[in-house]
């Protein structure tokens, strides 16, 4: 099963397939800040930089028809599910093309073509929900996965612990994905954790669980398709905890008190994208050719999409309250 | 299949009602606290499990925010769960879902994503349960944009609201009174689904309106027949929706006795009584020959002694007195 236990077992093209997407990820962000300090984006907007492995590797383990479930720093997660990125942009500008038509924005990105349900930005607030969908999954007889983000700092909420008993219990086909980046906003985990070791944590559930290194895209991919087969045959949650790091502020606004400069270039130089390319250079699967075309093709996507946000249209005033309650169709039913 | 009445508890009535959707349609299901093998904490569910089996009549662990956000993620996967929670204070235990996800999800998702969903609690005072049991709270929840609010007070509508609610695509919520479920009647048997959208004249009146709603309905109504022996003719208008509200109903009557007196069993700050209090001096002030007065529990936490209780919630003497003092002037 395991179709990518090291990256020496990669294609060139399976292995910048996930370099891309890291990239995406990356420079779609870097862009986004610099949009948001132009105003062109407002609100909060939490950056993913440094955790891009995660989302890359652990969405390779799903399928279309699958569900994913994210927290409110979420855009990886939506270009990689496949969100376009010009609906990921236009949402952030507030548009009516945004693929939550600009009610959302950064925090809440909603695509039912993808199964991608948020956008969560209360902590441990969208659990219940992954653990919902599962249960609707298997009783109806489906063999589907829900793919559930969170960081751990809902592992301090109570929600997280009666889900994860909720999900163990009922044998609910839920891949539980904690993205350890160590801090809650300003917490570190050791000074709101008794215990620190996640996985053990989760154990205790009665479910698999065991830590990953989230720098590495292609241990993360290794054991999410692992996990993901396990919950898909049927033997109830998985819980992965991938040790990550966030390397810009917890949000725009955050002036980094709680950290060292030290700690974050001591992560840095783990940086998931550097890492894996020059372990692919060292594998001659890329060089400086091809990483110059990469760029400029993430470079032309981005374009585009900042492009098609900026083109987009701001839905009129009277439509405010549309979508607080269903629209029914004109023969009385719900659409 | 006749449609002769027959006679049954609000209890019941509540029962056939989850009956009859476990059998019309398989995607709906009952989950929350001992709904199951112990037949429900007021034994509204009693019987269901042993006809439907423990995966459509569901048990769940003391998890109020986990099982009723469960019942939010499997109505977005296709499923109409029946979301049961023991008493509306343990509801607040599972508010971050109610208000955070249920009533936002499809205002966040642009339209996208829908979420039919009921959930079921008791609530209300009149049974020495104090301070952690008692209170009714649907008058914030009816704050909320995004979700509906019923309250049924009849037996018609203790059997006709749940498939209502069902049928909706949104989240729903049915209040039910926790007095209540003892009341017996008769309704027929063939009585269907009933509208969730409008409130109800329960008896006409020329002189006052009383608007009220749930377990203070049937205390209402025993004062306008008070007030009729004291020569004062008091018009009942049972809200049964508190969210969205029906205006309409309620500005036409008072149009037509230009007083009204509103009966809450929840607190009179902030609640749903001032609420309506504001819609009538808005919609129909002119038409006022008095002050729109309130009657509303006391703002004490429940206390457990019964006479102390008993004080605390709005009773008949006060809401003839609170009529007569309109009517005489003598407000």
């Amino acid at each position: 099963m395991s179709r990518a236990r090291n990256s020496a077992l990669l294609s060139r093209e399976q292995a910048v397939a996930r370099l891309r997407d890291m990239l995406r990820i990356r420079r779609l962000e870097e862009t986004c800040m610099e949009l948001y300090s132009a105003g062109k984006i407002r609100g909060f907007l939490h950056l993913y930089i440094g955790e891009e492995a995660v989302a890359v590797g652990a969405l390779r383990a799903l399928t279309a028809d699958d569900a994913v479930v994210a927290t409110y720093r979420e855009h990886g997660h939506a270009l990689v599910r496949g969100v376009s990125m010009g609906a990921i942009m236009a949402e952030m500008f507030g548009k009516m093309e945004g693929c939550s038509r600009g009610r959302g924005g950064s925090m809440h990105l909603f695509d039912a073509a993808t199964r991608f349900y948020g956008g969560n930005a209360i902590v441990g607030g969208g659990l219940p929900l992954a653990v919902g969908l599962a249960l609707a999954d298997k009783m109806q007889g489906r063999t589907r996965v829900t793919a559930c983000f969170f960081g751990e700092g809902a592992v301090a909420e109570g929600e997280f612990h009666e889900c994860m008993n909720l999900a163990a219990l009922w044998n609910l086909p839920v891949l539980f994905c904690c993205e350890n980046n160590l801090y809650a906003m300003g917490t570190a985990l050791a000074r709101s954790e008794s215990e620190t070791d996640l996985a053990l944590k989760a154990a205790s559930f009665a479910m698999p669980a065991w830590p990953v290194d989230g720098m590495d895209v292609v241990a993360v991919e290794d054991a999410a398709m692992r996990a993901a087969l396990a919950v898909r045959a049927g033997g109830g949650p998985c819980f992965l905890e991938f040790r990550t790091y966030r390397f810009r502020p917890h949000s725009a606004f955050d002036p980094e008190l709680y950290r060292s400069k030290q700690e974050v270039e001591e992560w840095k130089q783990r940086d998931p994208i550097a890492t894996f390319t020059a372990r692919l250079r060292e594998q001659n699967l890329v060089d400086d050719g091809a990483l110059a075309i990469l760029e400029g093709e993430v470079a032309r996507e981005i374009e585009a999409a900042t492009a098609f946000a900026e083109a987009g249209h701001l839905e009129p005033v009277e439509d405010l309250t549309r979508f607080v309650y269903s629209e029914r169709k004109k023969d009385g039913r719900s659409p | 299949m006749s449609g002769a009445p027959i006679r049954l508890t609000y209890r019941e009535a509540m029962r056939a009602a989850l009956r009859e959707a476990l059998q019309r349609d398989p995607r709906v299901f009952l989950m929350g606290e001992d709904v199951g093998r112990y037949g429900g904490c007021y034994a509204v569910s009693k019987g269901l499990l042993e006809e439907f089996g423990a995966e459509r009549v569901r048990d769940t662990p003391l998890s109020e925010s986990a099982f009723v956000g469960a019942g939010i993620g499997a109505a977005l996967g296709g499923m109409r769960p029946i979301v049961e929670i023991m008493t509306v204070n343990f509801s607040l235990l599972a508010l971050d879902q109610i208000v955070n996800n249920a009533a936002t999800i499809l205002h966040m998702s642009g339209g996208q994503f829908s979420i039919p969903l009921v959930i079921r609690m008791t609530t209300g005072a009149g049974r020495q349960l104090a301070a952690q049991h008692s209170h009714s709270f649907e008058g914030w929840y009816a704050h909320i944009p995004g979700i509906k609010v019923l309250t049924p007070a009849t037996l018609e509508d203790a059997r006709g609201m749940l498939w209502s609610a069902l049928e909706d695509p949104d989240p729903v919520l049915i209040f039910e009174h926790g007095a209540l479920y003892n009341m017996e009647g008769e309704i027929a048997a063939v009585a269907g689904a009933v509208d969730i959208a409008s409130a109800a004249v329960r008896r006409g009146g020329s002189d006052v309106s009383l608007i009220t709603y749930g377990g203070t309905l049937w205390k209402t109504l025993q004062a306008a027949e008070e007030l009729a022996g004291a020569g004062i003719s008091a018009e009942v208008v049972d809200l049964r929706v508190l969210r969205p509200l029906d205006t309409p109903t309620l500005l036409a009557s008072v149009e037509r006795t230009h007083r009204a007196v509103i009966i809450d069993e929840g607190w009179r700050s902030g609640g749903i009584a001032a609420e309506i209090s504001a819609r009538i001096t808005e919609g129909v002030f002119y038409s006022l020959d008095a002050p729109v007065a309130r009657v509303c529990s006391a703002e004490v936490p429940m206390p457990y002694a019964k006479h102390l209780e008993e004080a605390a919630l709005p009773q008949v003497p006060a809401i003839v007195a609170a009529a007569r003092n309109l009517v005489t002037g003598r407000g």
